[in-house]
């Protein structure tokens, strides 16, 4: 009795306060009709005294009715609630349940495990902060074991732990559960799944549900509860990016004009200069109310109101964000589709689409692919037919303010309706327009999976006998300054000062790629982000190839350069800081740039209403604004030989 | 940065406003149910947080039986008096005629007539295509399957086979002629979380869910209070001063009581912490069979 306890230790006030300050968990079971799923939900609720005597004793008395577990009592009894599916013997539909633990409150989505009801699924993925993938010991990782992961994975899913079960019906062998977990590992390398977690288990008997089992002395790590208890999930949010979908508008009176909303991403305080999309009006915070109180500041989820110090005109739909940190505008977007109605998603179909608080009507321009969620292949497809997943193109008839669902899962989901039924037929994740097979293949290392991943395949030309082919080191010069501060005149004559050196260098420039590789990115911050990746990539690229490799960019943000580093790789990243004053970067810009900034027929150009964070400790800084560009390449070609580079 | 979290209840309650501010906006007429029980007493304080400074933008209705505890109507009355909402009160004008009772008809009978089918007149009479309900996924097995927008046919029958996928926090609202929608935004809250709820706000409850001596006869080992002379004593029944309090509220003959000592609202969780017995075991209508609740569902009932 751990509550009578808890009570007994804080008293009830004490007991209510620690109570209040919970957080809440929620995670999803997903394993194939014979895994023990609904067995292991029966037994976290038993084990953490969460069942009611009333309750049990109806367990019992169904256990001899329906139960599959002779005299004891039959856990699954508990947790499977419509008579249909007692009598099947199976769970038909997504169940929620409670319980709380002196930690934490959890919610579970308890989704079926059979083919037809992948629907059901990801609606119980949707909200998730983990997933509980189970095993049965005895089979190993099948097909439904591929396409929960994948769905896992696809719905953004963080945390993963991998319950091998039935572990009793193995004999508790610690081969088998380790040729599960290569198995599992190797399948899942594919996915873009977050941290895997695994552990040995036999739900029937409780062994590392909430007690650490006798039987598995091999296995290290915690039972199950404690990883639920303990897993970080705070910092899975985007706190980054201010989006507040317009809700309502709320005019009591005519003194009073407040827009409330939920917070998707990102946090907002009063005097905070905001734009409200797709209008383009910009005004300040003047007061944010939540649940009936003022506060200086809020953070996504709240639900809050929030007024302005203008009267702009926003309604129903519209997305306020940051002045400088805008959601992209689109009326085409590419989304992964999971397709949950009958008649089948083709090219050319309309249907009514609900992204945050709009909805609009959308017409399906081009399927890409459909992925096979066994193997992961993408298969040419014209149409997605009931529980398929895939690509899918969408032309919108209004802006929708898009964010990738990568990043931000409020801005980047939405569902299909069918206009004739009213069915939700399907449910959308926004892709950032990178090819997807590259953002699925980066995948974050496990603690526990780290002994056993995977060999990549290597190519038989080291990097020693390419730099000894070439006669050069290779590296990325990486060049960072406010626009018109001299990034690429300066890159442009290192390339020809390398190239009498018989060097072989190139030079990366955001003009260059903008007309090509980027030619499909605007402007907006994830737009600028998704632009600097793809030169980290290619710069990478170039470097193992063996080439030197100079690219010139704005690259405000540090943390977007210190991205840039992890990509290329901080033995070969050389940060070159071009400085000057913003007023000689103006005085040069022949384009008037900076002059259609201040007349504001631009937004975000960095330093007029955009930040640029310089770069704490460059490998050099370069003063631009007093040196010309032979004396600044001629103490880039001194620094480099310093460091034995050339 | 973990100065930027909330607790598991006031994600809860964020969470609730956002779905009734989402009612709001989407729905031409809803109306939101008012049972007068701690749960409802809940929802309609969500619902006053959502919008102010304004007022809540839709009427509560009371579906009444007439066999209501008296203490609920003189609470019922007394909290939306001042709420700036219009209320509306219905009562089975042919059930009332005909006096249906849960003791001449039987349970079933009398829940069927005065509250299942009082709701959907109520609905129809209004023309409402969206009904607030305080019910909670934790109530009762059946329930824990509950989408939060439950669509229900124009009979205003649930099938539990055809509910529509609800992913992230995007509701489907659309509905057809004459079809409608249950929505619940308490679905994820548990027992305790709403009684932690009313404590931490000092929301006012019904005195009924405090232990008071109230007189009292026993039936079927279910204690069920004399709260008027309407209550038929079978031979050698007398009614007893005791000590008890209600752990849900409902029609007084079907509802009841535990014996208990707790005054305060913090001696009601301690006291529902350290019971093992589950909520709606107090009431009578539930117990019939298993799968009676989603029986009655499917019916129409909330």
């Amino acid at each position: 009795m751990s509550i009578t306890k808890e009570l007994d230790r804080l008293g009830i006030e004490g007991y209510l306060d620690a109570y209040s300050k919970k957080e809440l968990l929620r995670f999803l079971t997903c394993g194939s009709v014979d895994d023990g799923k609904s067995t292991l939900i029966g037994r976290l609720l038993h084990d953490s005294n969460m069942v009611y005597e009333d309750q049990l004793a109806a367990a019992k008395r169904d256990s001899a009715r329906f139960g599959t577990t002779g005299e004891e009592i039959d856990f699954a009894l508990l947790v499977d609630g419509l008579e249909a599916e007692r009598q099947q013997g199976i769970t038909i539909d997504v169940a929620y349940r409670y319980f709380t633990t002196p930690k934490r409150k959890f919610i579970i989505a308890d989704t079926p495990g059979h083919e037809q009801y992948t629907r059901n699924m990801a609606t119980g993925a949707s909200n998730c902060d983990l997933a509980v993938i189970l095993i049965d010991a005895r089979k190993g990782v099948l097909d439904q074991t591929r396409r929960h992961s994948f769905i896992v994975a696809l719905l953004g899913i963080k945390h993963v732990v991998v319950a091998v079960n039935k572990m009793d019906l193995v004999e508790w062998s610690q081969p088998v559960y380790e040729k599960i977990r290569a198995d599992y590992v190797d399948f899942a390398a594919k996915l873009a799944l977050g941290d895997a977690h695994f552990i040995p288990m036999a739900a029937r008997f409780g062994d590392n549900v909430v007690f650490r089992s006798e039987h598995t002395p091999w296995y290290q790590g915690p039972p199950l509860l404690d990883y639920l208890e303990t897993v970080h999930i705070a910092s899975d949010r985007n706190l980054i990016d201010f989006r507040m979908p317009v809700q309502n508008v709320l005019r009591p009176n005519l003194d009073f004009r407040g827009f409330a909303g939920t917070i998707a991403s990102g946090t907002l305080s009063v005097g905070d200069e905001i734009v409200s999309l797709p209008s383009g009006r910009q005004s300040r915070v003047r007061s944010i109310i939540t649940c009936g109180r003022e506060i200086p500041e809020a953070f996504a989820p709240m639900a809050v109101t929030v007024t302005l110090a203008d009267e702009i005109d926003a309604s129903r739909g519209d997305v306020f964000a940051p002045v400088n940190n805008t959601p992209r505008l689109e009326t085409r977007i590419e989304a992964m589709v999971v397709w949950m109605a009958n008649e089948a998603l083709e090219s050319g179909k309309s249907y009514l689409l609900k992204h945050t608080t709009n909805t609009t009507s959308a017409t399906v321009t081009g399927v890409r692919y459909k992925t096979n969620v066994n193997t992961l292949h993408q298969e040419k497809s014209g149409k997605l037919a009931l529980n398929e997943i895939g690509r899918v193109e969408i032309e919108t008839m209004r802006p929708l303010a898009v964010d990738p669902y990568r990043s931000n899962r409020q801005m980047g989901a939405f569902i299909l309706v069918d206009r004739m039924t009213n069915a939700t037929v399907g449910a959308g994740m926004i892709v950032d327009r990178t090819p997807a097979e590259k953002a699925l293949s980066r995948r974050r290392s496990s603690a526990d999976a780290g002994k056993d991943v995977r060999k990549a395949v290597r190519s038989a030309v080291s990097d020693a006998q390419r730099k000894s082919r070439l006669g050069q080191e290779p590296f990325t010069l990486w060049f960072t300054g406010l626009p018109r501060s001299g990034k690429t005149s300066i890159a442009f004559a290192l390339e020809q000062a390398l190239f009498d050196r018989s060097r072989f260098a190139h030079v990366l420039d955001g003009e260059r790629l903008r007309s090509g590789l980027s030619s499909d990115l605007g402007f907006s911050a994830a737009d600028r982000w998704e632009h600097q990746r793809r030169a980290a990539e290619v710069a990478h690229l170039q470097n193992d190839l063996g080439l030197i490799t100079i690219v010139a960019l704005i690259s405000p943000i540090e943390a977007d350069r210190a991205q840039a580093q992890r990509i290329v790789g901080s033995e070969r990243f050389l940060e070159v800081h071009c400085d000057a004053p913003i007023e000689v970067c103006e005085a040069r810009d022949v384009h008037d740039l900076y002059g259609r900034a201040r007349r504001g027929e631009i937004s975000g150009l960095t330093g007029v209403d955009a930040p640029y964070e310089p770069p704490r400790s460059p490998f050099l800084r370069l003063d631009t604004a007093k040196a010309s560009v032979s004396q600044n390449v001629a103490r880039l070609i001194a620094a480099l030989e310093q460091r034995g580079l050339l | 940065m973990s100065t930027y979290q909330l607790s598991h209840l006031e994600q809860l309650e964020h969470e609730s406003i956002h779905i009734i501010r989402e009612v709001a906006a989407e729905f031409r007429n809803p109306v939101m149910l008012f049972s007068i029980g701690k749960d409802s007493t809940v929802m309609l304080r969500l619902a006053q947080k959502a919008f102010a400074p304004a007022p809540i933008p839709f009427p509560l209705l009371h579906v009444n039986t007439t066999w209501k505890f008296r203490e609920m109507i003189t609470f019922r009355d007394a909290m939306v008096k001042d709420l700036g909402a219009r209320f509306i009160e219905w009562i089975n004008p042919q059930g009332k005629a005909a006096n249906i009772n849960p003791f001449d008809h039987g349970t079933q009978r009398y829940t069927h007539v005065m509250k299942t089918e009082a709701l959907k007149q109520a609905l129809e009479a209004g023309g409402y295509d969206a009904a607030f309900g305080g019910a909670r996924r934790d109530e009762e097995k059946s329930r824990a399957k509950e989408r939060v927008f439950s669509f229900r046919d124009k009979n205003h029958a649930w099938d539990p086979k055809n509910q529509r996928p609800e992913l992230w926090n995007l509701f489907n609202t659309r509905i057809g002629k004459n079809e409608s929608i249950r929505v619940f935004p308490l679905s994820n809250w548990t027992e305790l979380d709403v009684w932690l709820y009313l404590w931490r706000e000092q929301v006012p409850v019904v005195p009924l869910y405090f232990a008071k001596r109230r007189p009292i006869v026993t039936r079927n080992g279910a204690l069920i209070m004399v709260d008027d002379e309407r209550l038929p004593l079978e031979k050698g029944e007398v009614p007893e001063m005791r000590m008890v309090r209600f752990r849900t509220l409902g029609c007084y003959p079907l509802t009841g009581a535990v014996d208990s000592t707790a005054t305060t609202m913090t001696a009601i969780i301690e006291e529902m912490l350290r019971t093992r017995s589950s909520e709606r075991q107090g009431r009578v209508i539930d117990y019939d069979e298993a799968g009676s609740m989603e029986e009655k569902k499917r019916e129409g009932y909330f």
